[in-house]
């Protein structure tokens, strides 16, 4: 008997008030069971994954990189920078600068650099722009950051279970969106939320991006990727705020999560990672096909 | 509803989510293509002479800018996927003289988007056939291996794996994992696809990493054609 398993919110919920436990120690407790390692091993891995995804931030940061065919890089440090100018922004710096780290993780990625695919490489900015920025901006110790993380993880695996985290099979919605929720449950979970807040954070995040489309230009984790995990992380900020405020989803989050896959099902196969749709086969995306050396489009193949 | 989960087991490792560490840009065009790699040259004895990549559904579309070409001739190298040499994997196989070739195919409609063939090829034996998909984050599945249907996910850590090719009968089978269990392992569960007189068994165990001599051994006994290990595959 497995007794830490969940594989949806309902029931992952049910462990936290049975053990009167956070999120963050069930999925700790599930992955020792999982994978018969003691404590500081499961700890001490995510210590690695947290160290992984710090380092691709600064690596974009402090030496920033165009990406092929220079369609990205070097706007992580612009987000950097307005932390320390004068300039008002309308963000709050906890989310100017988890925009700024969310960016600069999409721009390492995209220049092959050394990530931690967190849910994917394609949805890798989100999570460690919120989490780093809050473990910063409030004093936290690492410690409670790489909690974080296993938070964030039990939203990826309810997915995985529901739906799925693949773009091919279903979009960006199972990819920034999914990273979205995990982001919004992580950053609640450690600002004090309980786990109904902190489900219901990921209900509202990953509602705001059912549908959402995988167009990227010429097939390339960059436009509009990169930018979509910086919005990304910006969105999860809002969800858990909101939904500290007492403001509920309508629909409980398994429900999203069926929703996500349902919507996955009927989505055309050209929004689906192929680049046979949506930004891909704009003007610029079509530029992007030629200087890449792809084969260009049949008319049949634009709807 | 009592969960599922807790009498089979959760399906996915903390780990699956927040994971692989990865050169990027893509966990499935670019890591998962990777483990496929990895776990086709596990599958095959020896250095392939010549792999040939059969691409399917967006696998087909997007593979150059995801590298996944790079990324599958890296795992064939057994590169991880954190492996910065993936980037120029093309050199690498030159200096181990590995041909390789890309070609467009639809599998059908029945396969994952992201999925590939794999044709590995080497003068002393019959050629081997393998079908891999890349299910998102990194996750990978083996579901073909020559003419057999498995289900084989590629998540390192959890087991170690055997593959065993085998004459379909169950008392070399039982033999065999008496052998097992004399050797320290607990079996977890097996699998097994027929086709005709053979059989094919992924068998999942607690216990030590079995030593290249003990697993060669296991082919000595009867009916057994031919034993590999996983348990070096990490992520």
């Amino acid at each position: 008997m497995y007794k830490f398993a969940f594989t949806n919110s309902e029931e992952l919920l049910k462990l936290c008030k049975k053990h009167k436990a956070p999120i963050s120690e069930i999925v700790i407790r599930y992955e020792m069971e999982y994978s018969k390692h003691k404590r500081p091993e499961v700890l001490s891995k995510m210590k690695k994954t947290r160290d992984v995804m710090e380092e691709a931030i600064g690596k974009a940061i402090k030496k920033p990189e165009k990406s092929a065919f220079g369609m990205a890089g070097g706007d992580a440090p612009k987000l950097f920078a307005a932390l320390k100018s004068k300039n008002k922004m309308l963000s709050s710096p906890l989310v100017n600068r988890a925009m700024a780290y969310a960016a600069a993780t999409g721009e390492t990625n995209s220049a092959m650099g050394r990530i931690a695919a967190f849910p994917t490489a394609g949805g890798s900015g989100v999570v460690p722009g919120v989490i780093l920025a809050a473990q910063h901006d409030w004093k936290i110790s690492e410690e409670k950051a790489i909690r974080a993380l296993f938070t964030a993880s039990a939203i990826g695996i309810i997915i995985a279970e529901g739906a799925t985290l693949s773009a091919a099979a279903a979009g960006c919605q199972a990819e920034v969106g999914a990273a979205v929720a995990m982001a919004a449950a992580a950053v609640t979970e450690l600002r004090g939320g309980t786990p109904e807040e902190a489900l219901n954070a990921s209900a509202l995040g990953l509602k705001s991006y059912l549908g959402l489309a995988c167009d990227p230009l010429g097939g390339l984790v960059a436009v509009p990727c990169i930018k979509r995990n910086m919005l990304g992380a910006s969105a999860s900020c809002a969800a858990s705020d909101a939904s500290v405020l007492g403001i509920k989803s309508f629909i409980p989050f398994d429900e999203v999560v069926m929703a996500m896959k349902n919507i996955g099902k009927i989505m055309s196969t050209k929004l689906r990672e192929t680049a046979l749709g949506g930004l891909a086969v704009t003007k610029s995306g079509i530029m992007i096909r030629k200087k890449l050396g792809l084969p260009p489009l049949k008319p049949n193949e634009i709807d | 509803m009592p969960s599922t989960a807790s009498k089979s087991g959760p399906h996915y490792s903390v780990f699956d989510i927040a994971g692989p560490i990865m050169v990027g840009p893509s966990s499935s065009h670019t890591a998962g293509a990777c483990k496929i790699g990895q776990m086709a040259r596990a599958l095959f004895h020896g250095t392939p002479e010549k792999v040939t990549f059969y691409l399917h559904g967006s696998f087909a579309t997007v593979y150059k800018g995801h590298a996944t070409d790079r990324a599958l001739v890296g795992g064939i190298l057994k590169f991880r996927t954190s492996d910065p040499r993936i980037k120029t994997s093309f050199d690498y196989a030159k200096k181990e003289n590995i041909n390789y070739e890309f070609k467009i195919a639809n599998l059908g409609q029945k396969y994952h988007p992201n999925t590939v063939k794999i044709i590995l090829e080497k003068w002393d034996r019959q050629p081997m056939e393998i079908i891999g998909s890349s299910i998102g984050g990194g996750m990978i599945k083996i579901v073909k291996i020559d003419q057999f249907e498995v289900d084989l996910k590629g998540v390192a850590g959890q087991f170690k794996t055997l593959i065993v090719w085998h004459d379909n009968n169950q008392k070399n089978l039982d033999l065999l994992k008496k052998e097992l269990h004399r050797l320290g392992m607990r079996i977890h569960d097996i699998q097994t696809t027929k086709v005709d007189k053979h059989a094919l068994s992924i068998i999942n165990m607690d216990g030590r990493r079995l030593k290249l001599r003990e697993v060669l051994d296991l082919e000595d006994l009867e009916g057994i054609a031919e034993v590999r290990s996983l348990t070096s595959l990490e992520k």
